[in-house]
């Protein structure tokens, strides 16, 4: 609890929140519909090193106002160093978790054909009269 | 090892010593253990979270095209107008103020003022169920009007430049007499429409143009729209309502402790409303999870 601030402190903070979050809010939208070209038909972030721009920045913003909301509305910023590490620590985990499924995703789209190809590859009909794989000694018959 | 510690614990009461770390005298982390136990329940929330986030990022990669958001989210209420992502940011701003309004309930907590409590808690709660019925507007928009299901996305995207052919296989010409063509990425919505079977009876069914590739890889192939990749819908459905459930249940949560707040049970526990800043850090954490569901389906 941010027991050190004032009374008027902590809604000076409140009304302060509200501005960063809903500003972050309206500058995100409006970089979006520029980026995507409902601004100016012909300004268009959507191939290529304008998108990847464009992207990051969006991260950025959401992060940023992660962090804002943990930090601020959550009084994270006030508790003990220790609670904050075990919970924000773990969190990192996810950092390897995206860049694995990711990776996964990009080569699954890359193969498809391949995966297709496989998938519909016919079975070569298993030899007549002969076992298949393991067979338990004792339960053939004949 | 557990008689031996509740030995030591009487013997450090008998003494007259400070309880130890960890004997439960002290509280390790300077928070209570409902506290702290929300703390970690929010980072096992967060994984789950994450997780289908993930998933969705994954999808999108493996498949050659993917809905653009923009164009799918772009409905508004009473207006028959493409305006983009416009009710979403009405939706997040309504979360934002739900968490102010969250923040201020805690505060006045803090301070042990009843009134101040509740007259917050109510605001927040207001705050939430208008976000829910935004998203109820939103889904039944989708689906009604839309036609999405968890196993249908009518909304493609072209996978390259090409034009429109006719039933019969000639070039379609617009109402002005120019080529009816299409750019690689451009974004269509297939509508259903009834269509007579062969038993008779009618069917609804999408209308898929026939058209015909100009460039690329593809350039000479002809084809028709095809629905776009089904795991949109899937995904649109199943994160945005998993969310939209947190929602609901804190809003379920939020009214239980406005009720107990007024009738004076935590102003007894003397502990500065501590239930309210539970519920508190959940909200928030709800309000946390629409940041990053609205970077992902709306931005991106």
């Amino acid at each position: 609890m941010a027991g050190h601030q004032t009374y008027e402190e902590q809604k000076a903070l409140v009304f302060r929140g509200l501005m960063i979050l809903g500003a972050v809010t309206i500058v995100e939208v409006a970089v979006a519909l520029l980026a995507k070209g409902h601004v100016v038909p012909s300004i268009r972030f959507t191939e290529g090193f304008g998108h990847y721009l464009y992207m990051m920045l969006m991260i950025g913003f959401s992060i940023f106002k992660a962090y804002f909301i943990v930090f601020y509305f959550m009084h994270m910023a006030y508790e003990v160093r220790g609670l904050a590490l075990s919970v924000l620590l773990p969190t990192t985990l996810l950092i390897w978790a995206i860049i694995a499924f990711f990776q996964e995703g990009s080569s699954w789209g890359a193969r498809r054909e391949q995966i297709k190809e496989k998938n519909e590859e016919a079975v070569r009909p298993a030899p007549a009269g002969k076992p298949q794989g393991y067979v338990i000694p004792g339960t053939m018959k004949g | 090892m557990a008689d031996t510690s509740v030995a030591h614990a009487h013997e450090a009461h008998g003494h007259g010593e400070e309880p130890q770390l960890w004997e439960g005298g002290k509280e390790p982390f300077k928070a209570s253990y409902g506290k702290l136990m929300m703390w970690y329940f929010l980072v096992s929330d967060a994984f789950t979270f994450a997780g289908f986030l993930i998933a969705y990022g994954a999808l999108r990669f493996s498949t050659p095209t993917w809905p653009e958001p923009d164009f799918v989210f772009a409905s508004f209420p009473f207006v028959h107008a493409h305006w983009p992502l416009i009710f979403v940011t009405f939706m997040t701003f309504v979360l934002i103020f739900s968490s102010v309004t969250m923040v201020r309930a805690v505060q006045e907590g803090h301070r042990e003022n009843r009134r101040g409590v509740v007259f917050w808690m109510f605001l927040t709660i207001l705050g939430g169920a208008t976000f829910l019925g935004s998203q109820a507007y939103e889904w039944t928009t989708l689906i009604v009007a839309e036609n999405m299901t968890v196993k249908q996305n009518p909304f493609g995207r072209h996978i390259a430049d090409g034009i429109y052919l006719n039933d019969d296989g000639t070039e379609a010409k617009k109402e002005d007499g120019s080529v009816d063509a299409f750019e690689k990425g451009h974004s269509y919505l297939l509508h259903m429409h009834p269509v007579q079977q062969a038993d008779g009876t009618m069917k609804d069914e999408f209308i898929q143009r026939k058209l015909k590739y100009t460039t690329g890889a593809y350039a000479g192939q002809t084809g028709v729209q095809e629905l776009g990749p089904k795991a949109f819908g899937a995904l649109f459905f199943f994160i945005t309502g998993f969310h939209g459930f947190h929602v609901f249940s804190g809003v379920l949560f939020l009214t239980i402790i406005m009720i107990n707040a007024a009738s004076g049970v935590y102003a007894a526990r003397k502990n500065g409303y501590e239930m309210v800043e539970k519920i508190g850090l959940y909200w928030h954490f709800v309000d946390l999870v629409w940041v990053f569901v609205f970077l992902v389906f709306y931005l991106l």
